[in-house]
């Protein structure tokens, strides 16, 4: 558990860059520091491992001052992630995993295996240990980056916009990476970012900053979409939050019956099995749900190229937001259900959803 | 010209050796004492532009005067090589505090913070991390240092210092072209050959970036 403790930090030249920090970092949950440029979350990240020394107040970790601790080895037991991963160029990628074992005096042999495993478990081709940095897209270099962080098994992990120098898709599927990972580790991360929507999917409790190192509130997820504490919160949340917010609410939702036909049959018994019905689900042979067709529009076969694939798919039990834009985004209005495997359950329509949000609000 | 080196070959040849050690032992010493230099130049903001200011002065002393005026100073015979090799050495420092300044500014921020955060200490960091990063830009100066060296050294004959430079004073002296163009010859290949085992060890020092391709 990390505790911030009125901690203050004033630059030489008076600015005051935190003011009065007082937060608790509860032990093995994400907490995410979130603001626009200037709100000190940087400078709070990194008063945990004293690269940064408060003013005045305190920060401790688990009840410890970390300003009483030697600053070497206090940074030894926690790991950090920065943009650009900071590698270094002139180590290959399993000597820079291996860096902090190292320097706590683990054997070169023991430090290289445990750096390969790493590398797998982020997510890596154990065929790119022996590159160097620069020959990594991004995206790797970022994996990397946090299986260095990670190789001393360090009970906390210290993360200062580690995915903002890469492209959509590669963050997200690194924000995947990570919670999957955290879910394995049960590590305490604090997370730096000034994205609110990363934020929202990677925080268990998200820190608002605002400018001058206030904090503006500390709240979950869910509670920060639906309860911003004043107006600064409620714009930097932005926009759609009743729609954002479902995204942290799950309900019982029955999903109906729904008619398909493989892929491949023909196209007159598509039309015999969907009874006039304007649109019919198709499926492949492992009962997968590949998209929709208009029956009458069907040629000999039901081909690829018939399919319309509009339609987002929804796992069951996923949050409301997931099954209702599942809805919405299903050209005949009927949102697809699958279980764990990706086949078919039934489907769910827009109303059937909003019921189910009115009864979780009365509830 | 051929025939006068295939008579003098043997001399050539020592004098040659005389050249290369003049030249090349102040490019060792010169980098050693650069290196803490450099370092406090680059750590020290402040003192950055006076320790830069004062390098630079002292290349700009001729060397003809270094020559003359170290014996004073170093109570040395005016014969001695150690002038030269001082002198040398003096002006290797001058170039290279500024490159190692240099080189260790362009380390990455990063790179930097990252070794920080994980708990390298300060001199760990800097033997580590930012010395090696810095190679290539050192050893772009250390070049130079090497050229300007063999270059600077053959004024030595000037004051009686025996090397290939006193090829060219007893070929003007005599009006004889041959030695000239001999000595001339040598020097150059002696500084191709300093430049070819700088960039080799750069090479061999920094295997990242050759195999970054």
């Amino acid at each position: 558990m990390i505790v911030f403790d009125r901690a203050t930090v004033v630059y030489p030249d008076q600015t005051v860059a935190v003011d009065q920090l007082s937060l608790t970092v509860p032990a093995g949950q994400v907490t995410v520091f979130v603001g626009p440029s200037g709100c000190g979350k940087t400078t709070s990240l990194r008063m945990i491992n004293k690269m940064i020394v408060p003013t005045s107040g305190r920060v401790l970790i688990d009840g410890v001052d970390v300003a009483k601790q030697d600053a070497a080895s206090l940074r030894r037991g926690i790991g950090y992630v920065i943009q650009q991963a900071g590698l270094f160029p002139l180590r290959s990628v399993v000597d820079n995993v291996a860096t902090v074992p190292l320097l706590l005096g683990v054997g070169r042999r023991r430090a290289r295996a445990d750096s390969m495993a790493l590398l797998e478990r982020v997510g890596l081709d154990p065929s790119l240990a022996r590159r160097y940095p620069n020959q990594l897209s991004g995206g790797q270099q970022q994996r990397v980056g946090v299986a260095r962080a990670l190789a001393a098994d360090p009970p906390i992990l210290l993360m200062d916009e580690p995915f903002s120098a890469v492209d959509p898709i590669v963050r997200q599927q690194l924000q995947d990476d990570l919670l999957r990972l955290q879910a394995d580790l049960g590590k305490t991360i604090v997370f730096v970012t000034h994205d609110i929507d990363e934020a929202l999917r990677i925080g268990d409790q998200v820190a608002v900053m605002r400018t001058g190192g206030h904090l503006a509130q500390l709240a979950s997820p869910a509670d920060l979409l639906s309860d911003p504490a004043d107006e600064f919160v409620a714009e930097f949340v932005g926009r759609d939050r009743g729609y954002r917010a479902l995204g942290f609410v799950s309900g019982e939702v029955v999903t109906r019956p729904e008619t398909t036909i493989t892929l491949g049959s023909s196209g007159e018994a598509a039309r015999r099995v969907a009874h006039g019905a304007d649109w019919l689900l198709v499926l492949d042979a492992d009962r997968r749900p590949v998209g929709w067709v208009r029956p009458d529009r069907l040629g000999a076969k039901v081909n690829a190229s018939d399919l319309n694939r509009s339609g987002t798919l929804a796992h069951d039990g996923a949050p409301l937001r997931a099954l209702l834009d599942a809805a919405l985004s299903s050209p005949s209005g009927r949102g697809v259900v699958v279980d764990a495997a990706g086949a078919l359950l039934g489907t769910v329509n827009a109303g059937d959803v909003v019921a189910v949000i009115e009864r979780e609000r009365s509830a | 010209m051929i025939g006068w080196f295939l008579d003098n070959a043997p001399r050539v040849w020592s004098l040659t050796l005389t050249h290369a050690w003049l030249s090349g032992v102040p490019l060792v010493i010169g980098l050693a004492i650069a290196l803490p230099l450099g370092w406090m130049a680059h750590r020290l903001p402040r003192l950055r532009l006076t320790i830069i200011a004062l390098a630079g002065a002292l290349y700009t002393v001729p060397s003809l005067v270094l020559f003359i005026l170290l014996p004073l100073i170093l109570g040395t015979q005016i014969l001695d090589p150690i002038n030269v090799v001082v002198a040398m050495t003096l002006y290797t420092v001058a170039l290279l505090v500024r490159t190692v300044s240099d080189g260790l500014a362009a380390v990455p921020d990063e790179v930097r913070l990252a070794a920080v955060a994980m708990g390298f200490g300060r001199w760990r960091r800097l033997v580590g991390v930012e010395l090696p990063l810095a190679v290539p830009v050192i050893s772009a100066g250390l070049r130079v240092a090497a050229v300007s060296n063999v270059s600077i050294v053959s004024v030595a004959a000037l004051i009686g210092v025996v090397q290939l430079g006193s090829l060219l004073t007893e070929g003007f002296q005599l009006l004889y072209l041959p030695p000239i163009l001999v000595g001339t010859i040598a020097c150059i290949l002696l500084a191709l050959i300093f430049d070819l085992v700088i960039v080799v060890l750069t090479r061999l020092a920094t295997p990242w970036l050759r195999r970054a391709a």
